[in-house]
This record gives C-alpha cells, sequence and structure tokens, in this order.
C-alpha cells in the first residue's frame, strides 16, 4: 500500500520555517493501527488543516501532537515528532512542559466551571508565567482580546464561564489555550459543536491567530478548510494522504481519494 | 470584531523571550511533578489503609474465632456404676430418670481419678474440686442421655469422649496459661499439669467441633458447649420471610415506578421516601418493629416473624432501587416491540420486560438478603437477645416461637462475662461471613453469568 | 379452624374457581376460545381474585383486630374489686392471657377435655392435679381464673365465626365470578386492574412505612414529654435514669458522644475515601481497579457486628495498651477514639465509592481541558475536577454523617455505656444509639419515662438522619442533573 501514501510532490512553503517535523509517525489503539506511516512538516505562522472522513485518524494524529494520547492508556505512538529540533516523545520531555508550548482547543467548548478570569488565568497559574496580579491581569486580559472576547465580557470576568454562549465558550476556551503563549495551538473540530454567526466568530479568529501561531485545526468542513487554512492535509484510513497548499488540494488535487473527497463521493 | 491580535513582544511574563528545551525540565516543572508524586502517593497510602484494615480485621477474626470450632474431649474410660444410676435396680425408665444430673458427675470425677491412679500421675494439690470442674457440666447431661436411651450400657465400661471445661479447652488453645490457671477461680496450676500429663499420654484430645454449628446456646459457665444452631435457623427463617415479603413487593413496586406510575407529585414522593429509607439508621426499624408489631400488632417478643417483618421494610428501599436500575436498563425498543403487536402494557412487562431484568433483580435481592442477614440493631430492640436453647419447630408455628439471629448471637456471647465466650463469638462470625460470601458468591456468578449488554 | 389453615382453604378455593373459571370460559365459547375477549387463563385468574381477595382480606381484618375487641371485652368483666395497688389492670391481663395459654395447651395436648377446662373452677382439686402432674400449672385467683375462661370462650367463638364468614366470603366470590364469566366479558382488563392495583399498593408501602416509623415514634415520644418535662431532655447535661424514679435524662451528653464519635469517623473516613476514590478515578489502570475497587467494597459489605466486635476485642485494647496508657490518656478500651476509627473503617467504601460515581460523573471534556493546558493530573485534580465535583462529594460526605450518627453496633460495643461530656476521645463516652438499645432491650415498662424516652431519642435520631439525608440527596440529585 505504499504507493498508496503520501503523494509526492514539492510543497512551496512560502519561506516559512518549520514548525512540527513529523517522521514515520504509527499510532496504536490496542489492537488497532490507527495513524499508518505518517509524514509532514508543519509550517510556523501558518494555520494547518486536517481533513478526511470521520474515522480517518485525524484527530488522534492532533493529539499525538501535544501527547494528549498519553493519557489513553492503550494508546501506543512510534515514529519521530520533531518540535523546534526536539523530538516530543524523547523519554526525557516532561508532556507538562510540552503542552504549555503546544496548546489545544477541543471540540466542545469546556470552560471549567470556575469565573471567566479565573479559567484564562488558569493555564499562567499552573506554569507560574506571571510574577504578581498585575501582571496576571494583564496576561488575561491580552488572551481574551487575542480571543476576540474582551469587549464581551470585561465587566462580568467574576462570572462563571459556564454561563456564556457556546461560540463565547468556545472563544474562552481558545483565550485559555492562548493565555499561556503557547508556540503551536491544536484545535479539535473547534466549530462544531457551533452555530453559523458563532462559527464565523471563532474562524475569523483563527485567521488573526495565525500572525502569532502556528495553528493546526481538524476540520469535518471542508469549506471551513478551504476559508481558514493556507495548507491542507487530508487523511484517510490512517494515512496521510495528500498534503499541500489548500488552493492545491482543493482546485487540482493529486490523488484519486482526496478528489473522490473532495467532490462528495466519499465521506 | 473590534478585537484585534495586539502586536507587541510575544512572550509575557518571567519566560522571557527565550524558550528553554524540552529535554530539560525546569525547577518549576521539576517541582510540580514532586507535588505529583507526592500526591499519588496520598492515594497510594489511602488504597493500602484500607485494605490493610480490611486485612487485619479478618485476620483477627479468623485468629479469634477458629478456635471455636475445634473443642477439647476428655478420651478416658468410665464405668456406669448401676448402683448409681439405677440405685432400684430395675432398668425402669422412670426411676432412672429420677436419678440427678450430679451423680453422673460423680462417675465422671471417678473415672478421672480412676485414670490419674492406674497412669501414676504425680500432681502435688491435685483435689476433688479439679476433677470436678474438669469436665464441662455440659459432659454429665450427655452421659444422662446415652445412659437413658440405651440402659443396656449399665454396668459396663465405656469409652465416650466427654466435653472438657471451657479452661481445660482454653490450655490447648492458649487462652489460659499456667500463670493465669493459678489466679483463676475456676480452675488451678494443679489442673493445668493434669490437663498437661492426660494430653501427653492421649488422654485428652481437640478434635473438630461440629457441635458448635448445630448445638444451641448455653448457659453463661458452659461456654464450651455454646453453640450456633438456633440461631441459624432464627436467621434462616428471618431470611426466608424476607425472600417470600420482600422480592414480590419489591418487584412490584419498582414495575410500578418504573413503567406506570405517572409523572406527578405522589409517584415523586414515593421515589424520595423511598431514598429516604434506604439511609434510615437500622435502629430506627427497630423501633418500629417494637411499636408496630409487638406493641400495636401483639405479635410475639423474639420471633422470627417479627425479625423478618422488621428486616423486610429494611430490605425494601434496596431491592427496590436495584430492580428499577435492572429494568430501566431493558431498552424501549423491546417494550415498543410487544406494545407494537398488540400486546397490553401490563403483558409487555410481565413477558418481556421483567424476565430480561430478572438477573438485575435476583442479584439485588441477594444483595439486599446479604445485607438483612447481618443486621443486628433491630433485632436487639424486638427481644431477640433473648437467651433461647430450645429449637424452634418447623414454620409456620416456628415462626411464632422465639429463637435468636446470628448476629444477635454475637452480641449476646460479647455480653457474657466469661471470655471464653470472645472466641465462640468470633466463631460465629466466621459462620456469619461464611453465608454472607456465599450469596455474594451467587450474585456475582449470576451477574457474570447473565449480564446482557444492550 | 386456625387464620392459617383457613387462609389454606381459602387459597385451595382459589385454585378450584382458577381451573373452573378457565373450563366455564372455554365452554362459553363453546370451545372455540377465539370468541373470547381474553384468553382462558384470564378467567381463571379472574375467578381466583374474586374468590380468595375479599376473604383473605376479611381474615386480615379479622386476625387484626380480634385481640383489641376480645381484650377490651374480657377487660370490661373483671370486677373493679380485682384490681389492687400491687396489681395494674394491664398486669392482671397479662396473667389472664396466660392462664387462657395453659388452658389451651392443657385441651391441645389431651389432659383435660373442653368442657373440663369450660367448667374449672379453683375448687375442682381433680382437675387441677391432672394439670399439675402433666407440667401446666393453674394458680390464679378467682378473678383471673374466670376472666381467663371468657377470654377463652370469646376466642373460641370469633375463631368459629371467622372460619364461617371468611369460607362463606370466599365460596360466594366463586359463584358470583363464575356466573359473570360470558364471551364478551372482560376478564383481562379486570385482572389487570386488580394487578395494577396491587402494584401501587406495594409502592405505598414504602410511605406506609415512614408514616409507620414516624407514628410510633411521635405517639410514644409524647407519652414521654407528658411524664418528662421536654426543655431537662434536650438541654439537660446529665443522664442518670433510675428505674426507681428520680431519672435525669438529658440528651446533651448523648448528643456529644454521638457527634464527637461520628467527627473522628469522618475525619478518618473522608480523607482516606477521597483519596481512595480520586486514585482510582484518576490514576489506576483498568486492572488495579478491578482488583482494588471491589476489595474495598468488600469492607461495605461487612455487617457492623463484625466491626463491633473488632473493636471491643482487637482495636480497644490496641489503642489503650499502646496509646491511651503510655500517653497518660486513660484507661478505658471502650473510647471515642476506638469508635470512631472502627466506624471510620467502616465508612472508607461508603465515601470512596460514593466520590467515585461523583468524579466519574465530571466530564472527561474538563480533563482533557486541563490536561491539553499543561496541567499535570494533581493540578487537574485540585484546580478542575475537586471544584467541579465539589456539591456531590459534600453530598456524599453527608450521607456518610447520616450513617456515621445513626450507626449502632459499633457504638454499643466499642464506645461505651457512660453519658459524659468531656474532650478528650481516650474516654468511654456514649451515643444517642447506645441508650435506645439500653433503654429497650430486656423487659420494658411502657409506662415509665426511663423507656419511653428511647422513643425521643429515636425521634430526635430520626429528625437528625433525615435531615441529612434529605440535604444531601437534593445537593447530589442537583449535581446529577448538571452533567446528564
Amino acid at each position: 500500500m505504499n504507493d498508496m501514501r503520501l503523494a509526492e510532490r514539492t510543497v512551496d512553503t512560502q519561506g516559512k520555517p518549520i514548525k512540527f517535523s513529523c517522521r514515520d509517525v504509527q499510532v496504536y489503539y490496542g489492537d488497532k493501527h490507527a495513524i499508518k506511516d505518517v509524514n509532514v512538516d508543519l509550517e510556523d505562522k501558518t494555520v494547518t488543516a486536517f481533513i478526511g472522513p470521520s474515522g480517518c485518524g485525524k484527530s488522534t494524529f492532533l493529539r499525538c501532537l501535544n501527547r494528549m494520547n498519553d493519557t489513553i492508556d492503550i494508546a501506543r505512538i512510534e515514529g519521530k515528532m520533531i518540535l523546534d529540533g526536539e523530538d516530543i516523545y524523547d523519554r526525557r520531555v516532561d508532556p507538562v512542559q510540552l503542552r504549555a508550548r503546544v496548546g489545544m482547543v477541543f471540540e466542545k467548548p469546556n470552560p471549567f466551571p470556575k469565573s471567566i478570569y479565573d479559567n484564562v488565568a488558569y493555564g499562567p497559574r499552573i506554569h507560574g508565567l506571571s510574577r504578581n496580579k498585575a501582571e496576571l491581569d494583564g496576561i488575561v486580559e491580552k488572551a481574551l482580546r487575542g480571543a476576540a472576547l474582551w469587549n464581551e465580557v470585561k465587566d462580568r470576568l467574576n462570572e462563571t464561564g459556564t454561563g456564556l454562549s457556546g461560540g463565547q465558550q468556545q472563544r474562552l476556551c481558545i483565550a485559555r489555550a492562548v493565555a499561556t503563549s503557547p508556540e503551536v495551538l491544536l484545535m479539535d473540530e473547534p466549530c462544531s459543536a457551533l452555530d453559523p454567526i458563532a462559527t464565523s466568530q471563532v474562524e475569523e479568529l483563527i485567521d488573526q491567530l495565525r500572525e502569532e501561531f502556528s495553528v493546526v485545526i481538524v476540520t469535518h468542513s471542508m469549506q471551513q478548510a478551504a476559508r481558514v487554512s493556507q495548507k491542507t492535509a487530508f487523511f484517510h484510513l490512517g494515512n496521510l494522504v495528500e498534503y499541500g497548499t489548500t488552493d492545491d488540494i482543493f482546485t487540482n488535487p493529486q490523488d484519486p481519494r482526496t478528489e473522490s473527497y473532495i467532490s462528495g463521493k466519499i465521506g | 470584531m473590534t478585537d484585534a491580535v495586539s502586536a507587541g513582544p510575544r512572550r509575557v511574563g518571567a519566560q522571557g523571550a527565550t524558550r528553554k528545551s524540552l529535554l530539560v525540565a525546569d525547577a518549576r516543572t521539576r517541582r510540580r511533578n514532586a507535588a505529583e508524586t507526592r500526591f499519588k502517593a496520598y492515594g497510594i497510602v489511602a488504597i493500602a489503609i484500607a485494605m490493610l484494615a480490611l486485612v487485619f480485621l479478618l485476620f483477627t477474626i479468623v485468629r479469634d474465632g477458629s478456635g471455636a470450632f475445634r473443642q477439647t474431649f476428655i478420651d478416658v474410660p468410665v464405668t456406669i456404676d448401676a448402683a448409681i444410676v439405677d440405685p432400684k435396680g430395675n432398668r425402669d425408665q422412670k426411676d432412672m430418670a429420677g436419678v440427678l444430673t450430679m451423680s453422673y458427675g460423680s462417675m465422671l470425677e471417678k473415672s478421672l481419678e480412676t485414670w490419674v491412679a492406674q497412669n501414676n500421675v504425680q500432681i502435688e494439690g491435685l483435689g476433688k474440686a479439679d476433677y470436678a470442674s474438669f469436665y464441662s457440666s455440659q459432659a454429665r447431661a450427655t452421659l444422662r442421655d446415652m445412659v437413658l436411651e440405651n440402659p443396656e450400657i449399665i454396668g459396663t465400661t465405656i469409652n465416650v469422649p466427654a466435653l472438657a471445661s471451657s479452661r481445660v479447652d482454653g490450655m490447648f488453645k492458649g487462652r489460659v496459661t499456667a500463670e493465669s490457671a493459678e489466679i483463676d477461680a475456676r480452675t488451678s496450676l494443679a489442673q493445668f499439669r493434669l490437663a498437661e500429663a492426660m494430653e501427653e499420654k492421649g488422654a485428652l484430645t481437640t478434635r473438630f467441633n461440629w457441635d458448635f454449628v448445630t448445638q444451641p446456646d448455653a448457659s453463661d459457665n458452659r461456654a464450651e458447649a455454646a453453640g450456633l444452631g438456633v440461631a441459624i435457623i432464627g436467621s434462616a427463617y428471618m431470611m426466608l420471610i424476607v425472600l417470600v415479603l420482600a422480592l414480590p413487593i419489591g418487584v412490584a413496586a419498582s414495575i410500578y415506578l418504573e413503567e406506570f406510575a405517572p409523572k406527578n407529585r405522589l409517584t415523586d414522593i414515593i421515589e424520595v421516601n423511598i431514598s429516604n429509607l434506604a439511609a434510615v439508621p437500622s435502629i430506627v426499624f427497630g423501633i418500629l418493629g417494637l411499636a408496630a408489631f409487638i406493641n400495636f400488632m401483639g405479635l410475639p417478643r423474639s420471633a422470627p416473624i417479627v425479625g423478618g417483618l422488621v428486616l423486610t421494610l429494611m430490605t425494601l428501599p434496596t431491592i427496590i432501587i436495584s430492580t428499577r436500575a435492572a429494568l430501566k436498563a431493558v431498552p424501549p425498543s423491546i417494550r415498543d416491540a410487544a406494545l407494537g403487536v398488540g400486546a397490553s402494557k401490563m403483558q409487555t412487562v410481565f413477558h418481556h420486560v421483567l424476565p430480561l431484568a430478572m438477573p438485575g433483580v435476583l442479584t439485588g435481592t441477594i444483595i439486599g438478603l446479604a445485607q438483612a442477614l447481618g443486621e443486628t440493631a433491630p433485632l436487639l430492640l424486638i427481644g431477640m437477645v433473648a437467651f433461647v436453647t430450645a429449637y424452634p419447630s418447623a414454620p409456620p408455628e416456628g415462626l411464632f416461637e422465639p429463637a435468636s439471629a446470628l448476629p444477635v448471637q454475637v452480641y449476646n456471647w460479647t455480653q457474657r462475662a466469661d471470655s471464653a465466650f470472645f472466641e465462640r463469638a468470633s466463631g460465629a462470625i466466621i459462620v456469619l461471613l461464611a453465608f454472607l460470601f456465599a450469596m455474594n458468591l451467587v450474585a456475582i456468578i449470576l451477574r457474570r453469568r447473565f449480564e446482557r449488554r444492550w | 379452624m386456625s387464620p392459617f389453615w383457613i387462609m389454606v382453604t381459602i387459597l385451595a378455593l382459589a385454585l378450584v374457581g382458577y381451573i373452573l373459571g378457565r373450563r366455564r370460559a372455554g365452554s362459553s365459547a363453546a370451545g372455540d376460545i377465539r370468541k373470547l375477549h381474553s384468553r382462558p387463563t384470564y378467567y381463571g385468574w379472574n375467578t381466583a381474585i374474586w374468590t380468595a381477595l375479599p376473604s383473605l382480606l376479611l381474615l386480615l381484618v379479622w386476625v387484626l383486630a380480634q385481640p383489641l375487641i376480645v381484650d377490651r371485652a374480657v377487660n370490661g368483666n373483671i370486677p373493679d374489686s380485682a384490681v389492687s395497688d400491687s396489681q395494674t389492670r394491664g398486669q392482671i391481663m397479662s396473667e389472664v392471657q396466660g392462664t387462657a395459654f395453659e388452658l389451651g395447651r392443657a385441651v391441645n395436648e389431651g389432659i383435660v377435655s373442653q368442657s373440663e377446662a369450660r367448667a374449672l373452677s379453683l375448687d375442682d382439686a381433680a382437675t387441677t392435679e391432672k394439670l399439675a402432674a402433666a407440667g401446666i400449672e393453674i394458680t390464679p385467683s378467682a378473678p383471673v381464673l374466670e376472666a381467663a375462661k371468657d377470654y377463652r370462650a370469646f376466642n373460641l367463638n370469633a375463631s368459629r365465626a371467622l372460619t364461617g364468614a371468611a369460607l362463606v366470603l370466599a365460596l360466594a366470590g366463586l359463584a358470583w365470578s363464575l356466573s359473570q364469566i360470558k364471551p364478551g366479558y372482560r376478564a383481562r382488563n379486570i385482572v389487570e386492574s386488580f394487578v395494577r392495583g396491587f402494584l401501587i399498593l406495594c409502592s405505598l408501602l414504602a410511605i406506609a412505612t415512614t408514616v409507620g416509623i414516624v407514628l410510633s415514634l411521635v405517639f410514644e415520644s409524647i407519652r414521654f414529654f407528658q411524664l418528662y418535662p421536654w426543655q431537662d431532655f434536650f438541654f439537660g447535661t446529665e443522664w442518670t435514669p433510675s428505674f426507681g424514679g428520680g431519672s435525669k435524662l438529658g440528651m446533651l451528653p448523648l448528643l456529644w458522644g454521638t457527634l464527637y464519635i461520628s467527627l473522628i469517623a469522618l475525619l478518618f473516613a473522608v480523607p482516606i475515601g477521597l483519596f481512595a476514590a480520586i486514585y482510582m478515578s484518576e490514576y489506576a489502570t483498568p486492572r488495579v481497579r478491578g482488583f482494588v475497587k471491589p476489595v474495598i467494597e468488600v469492607l461495605a459489605g461487612i455487617p457492623t457486628i463484625v466491626y463491633g466486635l473488632f473493636a471491643l476485642v482487637t482495636v480497644g485494647p490496641l489503642i489503650r495498651d499502646w496509646i491511651a496508657a503510655p500517653a497518660g490518656f486513660g484507661n478505658s478500651a471502650s473510647s471515642v477514639m476506638t469508635a470512631g476509627l472502627v466506624m471510620g473503617i467502616m465508612l472508607i467504601p461508603f465515601v470512596s465509592s460514593l466520590s467515585d460515581d461523583i468524579i466519574n460523573a465530571v466530564p472527561q471534556s474538563l480533563r482533557d481541558g486541563s490536561l491539553g493546558l499543561g496541567s499535570t493530573p494533581s493540578e487537574t485534580v485540585r484546580n478542575v475536577i475537586l471544584p467541579a465535583a465539589l456539591p456531590g462529594i459534600v453530598g456524599a460526605i453527608l450521607l456518610a454523617a447520616s450513617r456515621a450518627i445513626g450507626e449502632t453496633m459499633i457504638v454499643v460495643l466499642g464506645a461505651g455505656a457512660m453519658a459524659r461530656i468531656s474532650g478528650n476521645p481516650f474516654d468511654a463516652m456514649t451515643t444517642i444509639t447506645v441508650k435506645i438499645v439500653g433503654q429497650l432491650t430486656g423487659d420494658n415498662d411502657f409506662a415509665s419515662p426511663e423507656t419511653l424516652v428511647a422513643f425521643a431519642l429515636g425521634l430526635t435520631l430520626f429528625v437528625m438522619t433525615l435531615a441529612l439525608n434529605i440535604v444531601a440527596l437534593v445537593i447530589v440529585r442537583k449535581y446529577r442533573e448538571q452533567y446528564e
């Protein structure tokens, strides 16, 4: 099945440095081989979209990037994932430190049952990013501004985060992730639980986040991938089928499977 | 969207502009990981404490109680003296029944004296009283019953194992030592030495003791003869009542609440009531039993029927809660299918839903029964602590006759003056735990065997 | 016939009714059961129910009412002259019942004939001798003997009347329901309404139990407060009951002991149970969890009497010999510490399995959110899971507290019987439950405050635990709904 894998072609990196470099990544859930031989280079300050039919392994691969799969007992990962020259699966790496640099936003908004302020301040507090209250206030404000939420919540920072609307909750979760000033931001179908208006707000936000972070977003919506991403990777049955600039993938797919997916024949 | 990502320095706070390597844990991470390890250790310690407590508890019960299953017997030939047991010499049952148990005691003493003389055992200070208290007072009654039943043994010398007193028995179980024997009013150093000599010559043996499980309770100075027979029957009767009443009532109530009850205030009240009853202290149920069943309805005290009724009321919430869970686990598609072919709601429930829920119902019932079997406090209040030595007759009359119960018997024995009864109490707990273990095993097997995943 | 045999007869009749009903349904449809409204079984059941139910109800009511009515009638026949200072009416009545019982036994064993028993008088030397020879001693005063004979006569007549009435009713039900059977008769609907009625009745039993508990506690407590001032009970600091009179029945020392022991038990059980639950739900591998969880739950299955004996025989002496005595805190094996510690062990599985459920109900997405930000599992537990689970855990602790307050056997055997208010945990103290057991075991005189106080204590206990339970259940329910 080797020929079925990545369609070889040169990808225009537009001169941006590589942030994450993955080589021969395999993921097993118990006996199930969930990710097969994935090689991919993710660029800094770029939105990369992972697309593919459900169960294709795109979320699994995303969760490998900040070792969230460590929390699943039966998951086993092989291969190398190099973040800025360091393998994140090296034995010396503490996943706690890694996750401070590679933040994550989940499918369902999951604000903690605490105040809005405490939600955003949670990361900076546990990682000790501030020396005093004033500095923490600054971080929280900056993160909330970064998540385009500041104007909506600045007067009720002490209200509980679960009281916000769905779109606000998801932006709060993004703010929470941004507050630890990560380098990479992983987003696992961040809009699937949101209504269209909230979705467009979050998409707009993702576009802005690209100025500061490398963003990797898993989405089941091709339109969304086309709207927000510069690079797109198509996964199918655990294989990375095709990877390239979003324009290329959508207008000129090389692999027949990609084409079928894009044109809606499989999914 | 008026917010914009503000420009400016990317890194905020202490970490500054440079990233540290992932391969080296910084001081803060090390500190956090140490806290993590400590926290995890607390959890392990907590689990260890809980498990150690369990092991220690079971260990002490087995250590203290296993002795109750072994008993010391005196294997010395006894001559059944016709002059004593049948003074008129006519072998007439009536006349022989007139001979007091006391006289049989003297025969036993004499046999022991003879044995001592024959075996040339020399013990300083060995007196008549030591011979007398060597035997359990149960031994002479047993001998008397034996003679009355088989008059042909009169005049012969027979070898019957006779029950030794609890002090002599204690010498072989480490309860009585030479030091303690010297200061104990109910034994003596001489008796201790005699027991040692007899054991050496094989005239004293300790063997497995079925009587502990079958015989009734015995009075204060006969710890060695006390058994669990009446208590086991009493507990069995109560379990029978609980099973016969609580299972159908519990299942009926659950079916109504789960399948038929409209969502209204009354249903709500019933549900809250059931959860509350499950948490009402058991002793309160005892007060209910005393006031309602004994004082108001005039049922007899100490009777299994009252105990059974009280335990039924206590067990019902448990059974209802587990039955409802079992009914809830049957998927609605089954109900729809039966209703769809024209079965009535009642037929649907009784023909389809209930049979499918039955393993869960039975598991819950057994667990409820096990709880009821171990319950003590309410039974104390309805008079089951009474000293009962007569076996109750077969049901239904037996349900109204005085009986004891296993856990109450344990309590009863802890209240006796003689510490020899503590061994009996622990032994009774071993029996109780064995029953509970067996019941839970059945429940687990039922669950494993019939568990269904939808 | 005794009620038991009446019941058996009625049930036999019901069986006959079942068979006849089925058969009649079949014949009414001329053998073609498709013409029937319901399946033949339902006609059988219908007849059986009409046969058994009314007569069994009559039997039940009669059996419950008969002693009350007979007692009253006999009581009315006892002349006032027979009541003296040394013997109350109640005592005479129990003597009457005893005598009647012995007489009945004599008749049953064939020692005297029914007519001899009826004619028995104290001058009748021949019969009394016959009775004495059989080991039945009847030595009452003349009025008691007369009353006893009355009592027997009443009961005999009553049970004859009952037999007749019950059987007639059963047969009438049988005949009537058979006469109703026609092909169009909706037997199934009728049977199902009866079953439904039975189901409702069974679920109402829960309410009846609660009502029974409340009534039995409240009535006797009112009688107690008529004999003993309530202020002295609730605010008295001295507990010295004496059946000769002049008792001091202040509840506070008992309440103190109860709360002190419960506090120690909770201080022991809550951290251990909570940490065990956290470890099992957040750290343990499925294998470890599959082993540890059932083992800890064994602790919950052990009857409290076992813990009581453990406290009495093992833990008490250990604490006395290794801690209390060397440190000079006291010399008592039974102590607040002993009972509290052992009760704590008992509560561990209670706290841990409830907390385990509650912690597991916290959605995984919150854990992911926290871990995804780079917090360690323990930080996740402390900062996210515990705050989210807090209401549920508080509910669990309240339930555990209610259990501790109502626990009886451990304190009966482990805490001692000394009613006192002291701060030293190595002192023997006593609790409400211990005193309920103490005042109600053995022979009771239900007219003395020393016995009746147990009901007031029971009421206090019931109210305390009920309040805790309701608050806890409401909290836990709310909590569950939040994450459902």
